[in-house]
């Protein structure tokens, strides 16, 4: 039997690295669903979870095994699935769930290109935005996305650790190619990974308010069976639980899911800035194509083109305040992503025409080469694009 | 005279969140009998109330879960089994009870019935079955007898219905009944069975929605409770393909299956887990 730190160096797939790291985090229950590029992170995790105590179920379909996960999370217990483009279209209604019901759990989307079934064994980053919009009516959601096997195993740490803090749903928006690609990773010693629970009741149990904030301006969560006899509702709720159908009720009830979020901004965005001191033109990316970004910034600086890369850690909430006050300063912006142009979109919004915005991007299947994107800054820094 | 006590309780008002009444369904609907029927099994079984938690899916039924004053989860529509499930095989220790609907739990949440029942997950689902989707006022579902008139078939149902005890034993459930709001003491002890069963249990309740299905059936709710009287024959061992609601030739209530296997969670422990973890458990004890 081997413990749920598997402390060690080992060479691993980015989906193994994913089912270890959620590990590492407390997770206890994952109801999953098979889909290429992503089965691993549940083939994996099916073995390991029965040896530390927790339960994997392979559900019926990706409906169902979100459905379970929140269930297991509402009775206290850190849960994830994983899927891939077509299973998180399934995923987004009990997303929604998951959010409106301020659910912890984690859901890992290791992106293959579409859209519909598309190109199911090689990657794209063409689920950002459904990421950010893709269940019904308004909210804010956390995406973390890494660029490699050992930052998916942390990063997907950091998922639990935030979704247990403000009780959202996280997304952990890989890609097939750092899902598939083997690397070292090291696993550091229990002690030294800091793992979070949900904040939790206190005091009278008769009196107490399942959505009413705490101090850290998040509901304290009771789990089922502790006595607490809550109420959880999809429909607008108010802090007793109850569904309450009156404008006022929504307004107060979105207030709390996006004043969360919101509030905490600078806690929960995480970026990554590359020789960006004297940049004239700096790249946005995430995920594997901030690895060939990185490249192409060397590139380019050979090439004496003051070229810089911003990666995007957490891609969602979107790092607004940087994108702007680097606009302010910048010769250009360009966005590399293995999409149409999704984070290009946000980028030049934020950048409000103070700097260009240019997009490299790809329909999906393939990596973008640094080439690609030292011609890209070429042509920009030359004025011709 | 005398006076008739007034009664400023109800007898139910421990287990109800009473501060949420007066509850949303219409007058002349079943659903009120089949909860407090569900509520008073619960309470009689003598499970661990501390320890159970109701499970809704989305419909007139579904609202049941918002009026029980014990852990209530109302979840999305269709999705009440397979959210019990993870909260089940999490957590075993909870008695986990899915109240919800025919539309709900038969027609966008059929696949997560079959699959519930294949595995034995250790959940009690009653289903109150009035044959339309009341909530949105009357349409066709799963169960609507062929002929019925709802909004969406104006011309009568060309469809066939789900025979729902066939369905469920077909799918592997260990305790299966039918029975109408009209048979109350034997509705509250079949709950109560199914509570106390280990594995899927099915009750299906047969419920008048005189506003939204009788209506358009020239049924009225007392009409439907006329029905449930002279129509039904209790066969405690009728076979599970004979139960098709017909309401010439008389529908078959009664307890059609008990039976015992191992529940999901039973087999996960004994096929996945370590042996050395499950013999470690036992010494604690």
């Amino acid at each position: 039997m081997r413990p749920a730190v598997l402390t060690g160096e080992y060479f691993m797939t980015g989906d193994v690295a994913c089912a270890e790291g959620a590990l590492a985090a407390g997770c206890r229950f994952f109801g999953g669903y098979p889909i290429t590029p992503a089965t691993e992170v549940a083939e994996h995790i099916a073995g390991r979870l029965p040896e530390v105590g927790g339960t994997f179920i392979q559900m019926e379909d990706e409906i169902a095994a979100m459905a379970s996960i929140i269930g297991a999370s509402c009775a206290g217990v850190k849960s994830m699935t994983s899927t891939s483009g077509p299973g998180f279209s399934l995923m987004m209604e009990n997303i929604g769930l998951a959010v409106c019901t301020e659910t912890p759990c984690v859901v890992v989307n290791v992106q293959r290109a579409g859209p519909s079934t598309g190109l199911p064994t090689q990657g794209a980053q063409g689920d950002m935005m459904q990421a950010r919009w893709g269940s019904h009516g308004h909210y804010e959601i956390i995406a973390l996305a890494p660029s490699s096997p050992q930052e998916i195993f942390y990063l997907t740490v950091e998922a639990f650790n935030l979704s247990e803090t403000y009780r959202s749903p996280v997304l952990v928006m890989t890609d097939e190619m750092i899902g598939h690609l083997s690397e070292r990773v090291v696993i550091p010693e229990a002690k030294k990974i800091k793992t979070v629970s949900r904040p939790r009741p206190k005091g009278s149990k008769a009196r107490f308010k399942p959505f009413e904030p705490g101090p850290s301006g998040v509901a304290p969560m009771a789990s089922a069976g502790e006595g607490y006899h809550i109420h959880v509702t999809g429909l607008t709720h108010d802090q007793r639980g109850y569904p309450v159908m009156t404008v006022e009720t929504q307004e107060a009830m979105m207030a709390q899911i996006m004043g969360k979020i919101q509030r905490n901004l600078d806690d929960i965005i995480r970026i990554e800035e590359y020789r960006l001191e004297d940049a004239e033109f700096v790249i946005v990316s995430y995920g594997v194509s901030a690895r060939t970004s990185l490249a192409a910034v060397d590139e380019a600086r050979e090439l004496g083109i003051k070229a810089g890369l911003l990666r995007l850690i957490t891609v969602w909430p979107f790092p607004e305040a940087r994108i702007r006050s680097l606009a302010k300063r910048v010769r250009g912006l360009v966005t590399v992503e293995i999409n149409l142009g999704q984070i290009h979109l946000e980028v030049e919004r934020c950048a409000a025409g103070q700097a260009p915005s240019l997009l490299v991007g790809h329909p999906g299947g393939t990596i973008i080469p640094p080439g690609r994107v030292v011609e890209a800054l070429q042509e920009f820094s030359r004025g011709g694009v | 005279m005398n006076q008739p006590r007034k009664q400023e309780t109800h007898p139910l008002d421990g287990l109800l969140r009473v501060d949420r009444i007066p509850h949303i369904w219409c007058p002349g609907c079943g659903i009120g009998t089949a909860f407090s029927a569900s509520l008073i099994a619960m309470r009689e079984s003598g499970i661990d109330l501390e320890k159970t938690v109701m499970v809704s899916g989305i419909g007139c039924s579904g609202r049941g879960a918002g009026y029980v004053n014990l852990d209530s989860y109302h979840t999305t529509h269709g999705r009440a089994i397979p959210f019990a499930t993870g909260m089940k095989l999490a957590k075993p220790e909870l008695n986990v009870v899915v109240f919800s609907g025919d539309g709900d739990l038969f027609a966008i949440g059929g696949n997560h019935f079959i699959h519930a029942a294949r595995r034995n997950v250790d959940l009690t689902v009653v289903c109150v079955n009035n044959f339309n989707y009341g909530m949105t006022g009357g349409q066709v579902a799963a169960t609507t007898p062929i002929n019925a008139r709802t909004t969406t078939t104006p011309a009568g149902n060309p469809d066939g219905p789900f025979n729902l005890p066939l369905l469920a034993y077909a799918s592997g459930a260990t305790y299966v009944a039918r029975w109408t709001i009209l048979h109350t003491r034997e509705l509250m002890e079949s709950i109560q069975e199914a509570l106390l069963n280990r594995g899927f249990s099915f009750v299906e309740i047969l419920s008048p929605c005189p506003i939204n299905y009788g209506r358009r059936n020239k049924e009225s709710g007392i009409a439907s409770l006329k029905i449930y009287q002279d129509k039904t024959i209790i066969r405690n061992d009728a076979r599970p393909w004979e139960l098709e609601i017909d309401f010439d030739r008389g529908i078959v209530l009664g307890k059609f299956i008990e039976t015992e296997r191992p529940t999901c969670t039973d087999r996960y422990d004994s096929t996945c887990r370590p042996k050395e973890l499950l013999e470690g458990e036992k010494t604690l004890e």
